[in-house]
């Protein structure tokens, strides 16, 4: 009988169909949903499928190439060498801007004087444009205006530093800026992070007799992996979409020496008007991208599941 | 050089943030094998106290013995402590063998020494199923025990513990209390202790020393500071619920307030006095019933609130016009209005001075 009536109980109260449920939210979400899937997801097909045509100016769906475009991508040496200084920078930059942050962080991190005013400076970079930071940095490493002309002011007569001028090594030229303007951020994230471990951590340390840089490298560091991988993801989109940086540095040069695939993009969609190489350039730069992400996620999603 | 006999010596300990001074001029002498418990509540400069003696804070002024060395400016490593703390501290990327062996590699020990260390500090606190796992898959209990094996591979003299079992629930705090007991009777270091449960310090402590604004109140064994306190604080501080306290006037040996009178003849009078005092009798040393007949003031109360608590009931009264809690027995049959015959007599009271709330 007692179960007959539990039936009747649950048929007379219905349960409110699960679509009408939170309806607000799901109303706010949808201008949401529809940017990501029409903007994100569709211009991303679209630009791949345009990538495949022999598209000028505008596109043009039906000039089907097929892999033509990419092809001349990769036998074109300006894309080379765009990937080559991408590489270089990208590794660097990487390396740099999260060891100086990192640095920087655990020195502020001492309790020392002055912190919030240090802070600041170190993160007032941050706060410039690209091109600004790119047309300081251009005219400290300019040769008759910069560095250079200082020390050789000094009496150094000899002392040879200009990077921009040298195809050789105008990368790093531009990898100092860019790491200039950005472990002041990484620094600010990773200060966040030190932040957020028990001071019980360190007392235990001290008490075991373990030098602050042992703690710092075995068990701080590991202590802050979130805070380590989105740093990390930060940096490496920076890095990828490098572009205006280049652009008030050295616009290239010489030569193609400084040239990188944003850059490189942009000037074959909207200079040489030639979008299907363009698309197809960036659909190649959308692939590096997918490989720093699917890692990440797969680390911070997947790895959940287990803990 | 201090007395070889104490195993830590605190002479004249100072200790000042700016103008704030947290510690005052601090004396303590903790005996060879001796578990001493700072008690007091929170803000009382207990757990400032321990940091100090660790090592783990500059002090303004006055000295630190540890072994009869003055380590007062040694690092804490070199100081010859452990140190255990509320959070745990565990290094939480670490199996709890490494966190266990991590400061003795680090000080470069031979492979076979630490693995000894660390598997007989396992079996002492019986955590070695637990040895290959990391902290995030320890429940408290196993984390804190994980964190006294971490002091106890360090071979060192002195343990200081600062408040190990506030983060655990009620009864993993009660069967970790007694562990850590068995444990000092084992191992006979000296431990010094810091914590605001003063069920932990009845239980664990040789002795306690009760702190209020940076000064030990009174320092001596647990029986001592429960039967007579040696101020006031002192007195309401222990016990739970704690002293019933009236305020009259002592004048030919009695005690006066109110209608009541209470003849001095029994109590251990350190001096003689006269003049207002405090008197306080604990809950527990009320007579009830037939047993108060043979005390030295009898009166009849009015039983108010009745708490029981299954070993014992908790009766609220009032006496004198004070609030007058009563212990009597769990299995007595006492309703909220029964009349209580109660009693108390003078050896079984405290008394302090009105003026300086010393013991009288």
């Amino acid at each position: 009988m007692s179960s007959t009536d539990a039936g009747q109980l649950d048929t007379a109260m219905k349960r409110p169909p699960r679509l009408l449920k939170n309806l607000a939210a799901k109303f706010a979400a949808v201008p949401m949903v529809l940017i990501a899937l029409v903007i994100f997801v569709g211009c991303t097909i679209w630009t791949i499928y345009h990538s495949f045509t022999r598209s000028r100016l505008l596109p043009a769906p039906e000039k089907w190439v097929g892999l033509e475009n990419y092809e001349r991508l990769w036998s074109e040496s300006r894309w080379l060498i765009s990937i080559e200084n991408l590489a270089i920078y990208g590794f660097f930059s990487l390396i740099l801007s999260l060891s100086i942050g990192f640095i920087l962080a655990a020195l502020l991190d001492r309790k020392i004087r002055f912190e919030n005013t240090i802070r600041t400076i170190i993160l007032y970079p941050f706060a410039l444009s690209f091109v600004v930071t790119g047309l300081a940095w251009q005219w400290i490493l300019n040769p008759q205006l910069g560095l250079q002309n200082v020390v050789r002011n000094w009496g150094w007569e000899t002392f040879t530093f200009d990077p921009l001028n040298n195809a050789e090594i105008v990368i790093y030229g531009i990898l100092i800026a860019g790491i200039w303007q950005g472990s002041g951020f990484v620094m600010v994230l990773l200060l966040a992070g030190m932040r957020g471990i028990d001071e019980d951590i360190w007392k235990a340390s001290r008490v075991e007799g373990i030098p602050a840089w042992k703690t710092y490298i075995f068990i701080v560091m590991p202590m802050m992996r979130p805070v380590f991988v989105t740093a990390i993801v930060i940096i490496a989109s920076g890095i990828i979409k490098v572009y205006d940086l280049v652009v008030a540095q050295t616009s290239g040069g010489p030569g193609i020496a400084s040239e990188v695939p944003a850059k490189y993009v942009i000037e074959k969609m909207f200079f040489s008007q030639n979008l299907g190489l363009g698309f197809a350039a960036s659909t190649m730069m959308l692939l590096s991208v997918l490989i720093v992400l699917i890692p990440w996620a797969y680390l911070e999603f997947g790895g959940k599941k287990n803990g | 050089m201090t007395d070889q006999k104490f195993s830590v010596s605190v002479k004249n300990l100072d200790l000042r943030f700016g103008s704030l001074r947290v510690l005052k001029d601090l004396n303590l002498d903790i005996h060879e094998g001796e578990f001493l418990v700072l008690l007091g509540s929170s803000g009382c400069g207990k757990s400032t106290l321990l940091n100090c003696i660790a090592g783990l804070l500059d002090i303004t002024d006055g000295q630190i013995f540890i072994k009869g060395k003055n380590v007062t400016w040694a690092e804490p490593s070199e100081r010859g402590i452990g140190m255990v703390f509320q959070s745990y501290a565990l290094y939480p990327q670490m199996t709890v063998e490494g966190n266990m062996s991590f400061g003795l590699k680090n000080a470069r020990l031979p492979k076979a020494e630490i693995k000894e260390r660390v598997d007989r500090a396992a079996e002492v606190l019986q955590i070695e199923p637990l040895m290959k796992r990391k902290p995030a898959a320890l429940s408290g209990g196993q984390r804190q025990r994980v964190a006294i094996g971490r002091a106890l591979v360090r071979d060192v003299d002195v343990f200081l513990f600062d408040e190990p079992l506030s983060n655990l629930d009620a009864k993993l705090r009660a069967d970790l209390r007694v562990e850590l007991k068995q444990l000092h009777q084992r191992i006979k270091n000296t431990m010094i202790y810091v914590t605001h449960d003063q069920v932990e310090a009845m239980t664990l402590a040789d002795r306690i020393a009760i702190m209020k604004d940076g000064l030990i109140q009174q320092l001596a064994t647990p029986e001592e500071i429960y039967n007579r306190p040696s101020n006031l604080y002192v007195a309401d501080f222990i016990g739970s619920p704690a002293m019933n306290l009236f305020k009259g006037e002592i004048a030919n040996n009695t005690f006066s307030l109110d209608g009541l009178s209470l003849s001095l003849d029994g109590y251990d009078f350190a001096a003689p006095f006269t003049g207002t005092a405090w008197l306080g009798i604990r809950p527990e040393h009320v007579a009830i019933g037939e047993n108060a007949a043979a005390a030295d003031v009898q009166m009849d109360v009015t039983a108010e609130v009745v708490d029981p608590l299954g070993s014992d009931t908790l009766v609220l009264a009032h006496v004198a016009g004070e609030r007058f809690w009563l212990r009597i027995s769990g299995q007595a049959d006492t309703k909220q209005g029964d009349q209580i015959r109660i009693g108390f007599s003078a050896r079984d009271v405290s008394l302090f001075d009105a003026a300086t709330e010393a013991r009288l």
